[in-house]
């Protein structure tokens, strides 16, 4: 238990190190699979060739776009669709206990910086408690605001704005 | 009214390990600028005086070169202090015109007075090329390589002496000596403060709108003496100049997680403003200098607190559902206005610097964002969010609101240290780039500041001690 708790805090450093360049998972296609590299527990569901369990791409592949969840202007509350796209994601952090994930919270560019920063971060807290009250260990679940300044639709648009009120659920390894 | 202090855990400020800092080199610390008596006219009383605000706009300011009374090499300029003296003009005339406040005529378009000159001016010559005011003045270096300038100014049509000053400065400071001469004129000649002698952090933006690399960076009020002080490997936002100088809050990603750092300018080492696991952001000096406002998130819920700048506990000032963020002290330290979307939007509040007394003061139509209190202490200068994004001000209760610019996203007002100009951040739609620009209260002289990238987040620290 202690080994595999330092082993996950490894690798979110590293992740750390690296979380510059990643942009945000609705934005990218899915990476490139390793192959030479098992898979660490045997899934039926998925393909021996497909993404590995705790990898973005292989939660993309179970949930779909659920992976992120979208908002009014200025609301955080979590909708209906909302609350289909959380109970998928929950049942994929069901049968997967070992994947812990952070909730990036985002705000669109018609906001002033630092109220976006706090509700990119209620935003996120929203989606955390909802996918606790399903179950969801806590303990799983970081969270982080990035308020306008991660977006990932480019427009200065409504349609853009709407992709871009959002809070999306990334795969810690 | 319901007054909540919550104690949260004491933690000293931690230092933050330096490989994880982001940081470039440090800067090197101001030098001390000394006043220094200068020889002048001082025969009889002053008998005019030009304060009238309709007036002054109007008034032709000539600006020759600075005299110097032997062209000898300066580390800050190895032509000589003639050229140099040249520069100085050409900084003040810069000064004048850009602020639109008056419309001076420099010293490439002027003939240039003789040393001797500076204490005694032509008044005939002057007069006959419609100057109403003249500014002369004088570079020269002292045996132990600071500088001597002197700085004049002269009513044209009275043919006396307004003011003058002298300052000793290192060479390196010169153009600090072109600012105080601004300074001076400035506030002879219009009764106000003084304000072109200080400096701006700001947040330097490079790179495409959904990979944009934000670094944290100093200038002059004029955009010269401009500096990175951050990489640009990890997100900074929001900075803010501790009144002294000698620090600077702002919100940096190097842990992955937003949080506010104390940057010491002269050591060049970092603090967190406080130890605590959650995020922090919108920070904010007292005019003291001795506290610090943050605001925090616990659970996803905003309030902003406080803490003395030298660590130590931090005090809740407000306990709302609603996100309450960023503050501004009053000049007097008593009171602070914030903003909070406990009403359902964003809006302005005022409470005391203690937390109690909480009231919304904007009742207009739209939304009041990013409150920034004068340094006069007069009006409350904000982000006006009504459709567009604009920068307006309202007096302390609210009252009296003027829109003052017409972006389509102008944001983040900061004031001038004399509370007569504001500046603020625009950004372009579609394309996100952004710069930095001023309007003065007229909203009427608009203009945008020289930066080497885009630019955001302005904040307009005091005069220069």
């Amino acid at each position: 238990m202690n080994t595999k708790i330092a082993t996950i805090l490894l690798l979110s450093s590293a992740m750390g190190l690296a979380a510059c360049s990643k942009k945000a998972p609705a934005d990218i296609p899915p990476p490139p699979v390793d192959t030479t590299r098992p898979t660490t527990q045997p899934t039926p569901q998925v393909q021996p060739t497909g993404p590995a369990v705790g990898t973005q791409a292989h939660f993309a592949q179970a949930v779909g776009s659920s992976t992120t969840i979208y908002f009014e202007t200025d609301r955080y509350n979590v909708d209906t669709q909302d609350a289909a796209a959380l109970q998928a994601q929950a049942q994929y952090f069901a049968r997967f206990p070992q994947v812990t994930f952070t909730i990036e919270g985002h705000a669109d560019e018609r906001g002033t910086r630092e109220y976006n920063l706090a509700l990119g971060e209620r935003r996120a807290n929203a989606a955390k408690a909802y996918l606790v009250s399903l179950g969801v260990d806590a303990n799983r679940i970081s969270v982080v605001s990035y308020g306008k300044e991660r977006p990932v639709a480019l427009a200065s648009n409504e349609s853009a704005w709407a992709q871009n009120r959002r809070a999306a659920s990334v795969i810690i390894n | 009214m319901t007054k909540k202090f919550l104690l949260l855990l004491t933690a000293a400020l931690v230092a933050v390990p330096a490989a994880a800092q982001d940081l470039g080199a440090p800067i090197p610390q101001d030098q001390q600028v000394e006043s220094v008596a200068i020889e002048g006219d001082d025969d009889g009383p002053l008998r005019g005086t030009v304060t009238d605000e309709s007036a002054w706009s109007d008034i032709g300011i000539a600006i020759p070169a600075f005299a110097t009374d032997r062209d000898r090499p300066t580390p800050a300029n190895e032509a000589g202090t003639g050229a140099l003296g040249r520069e100085v003009a050409r900084v003040i005339t810069a000064n004048l015109r850009n602020n639109g406040l008056f419309k001076p005529v420099g010293p490439d378009s002027l003939p240039q007075p003789a040393f001797a000159q500076v204490r005694a001016p032509a008044y005939g010559t002057w007069s006959g090329q419609g100057a109403e005011m003249l500014v002369q003045g004088y570079v020269t270096a002292r045996d132990d390589g600071r500088l001597v300038v002197g700085c004049y100014l002269y009513d044209v049509q009275l043919q006396q002496q307004l003011v003058r000053e002298g300052w000793v400065v290192a060479p390196g400071d010169w153009r600090r000596a072109a600012h105080k001469c601004s300074d001076l004129i400035f506030s002879r000649l219009t009764g106000e403060s003084p304000f072109f002698d200080s400096r701006i952090a700001y947040i330097a933006e490079t790179g495409p709108k959904d990979r944009r690399v934000k670094r944290l960076a100093v200038m002059d009020s004029d955009g010269a003496n401009h500096r990175f002080l951050t990489l640009g490997s990890a997100t900074a936002l929001t900075p803010r100049y501790s009144p002294d100088y000698s620090k600077i809050l702002y919100l940096s990603y190097v842990d992955g997680n937003p949080r506010i750092y104390v940057y010491d300018i002269g050591t060049g080492k970092q603090t967190l403003v406080t130890e605590n696991r959650n995020p922090t952001i919108a920070p904010r000096w007292s005019p003291d200098g001795k506290y610090i406002l943050y605001s925090m998130a616990v659970a996803g819920n905003t309030d902003i607190y406080r803490v003395p700048a030298t660590g130590g506990t931090s005090i809740k000032l407000t306990d709302n559902p609603g996100i309450d963020v960023g503050g501004s002290y009053s000049p007097d330290g008593s009171k602070i206005v914030f903003e909070s979307d406990r009403s359902g939007s964003q809006q302005c509040y005022v409470m005391n610097a203690d937390g109690s007394n909480q009231k919304r003061i904007s009742f207009f139509g739209g939304r009041c964002a990013t409150p920034e209190w004068s340094p006069r202490g007069d009006q409350i200068a904000f982000t006006r969010i009504a459709g567009d994004f604009n920068v307006a001000v309202m007096n302390t209760g609210g009252g009296g609101m003027r829109v003052l610019t017409k972006g389509w996203q102008d944001e983040a007002p900061t004031w001038a240290p004399n509370g007569r100009i504001i500046q603020f951040f625009r950004t372009e739609r579609n394309t996100g780039r952004s710069g930095i620009w001023q309007v003065d209260l007229t909203g009427q002289n608009e203009r945008r500041l020289p930066t080497p990238v885009d630019a955001s987040d302005p904040a307009w620290g005091p005069i220069r001690p």
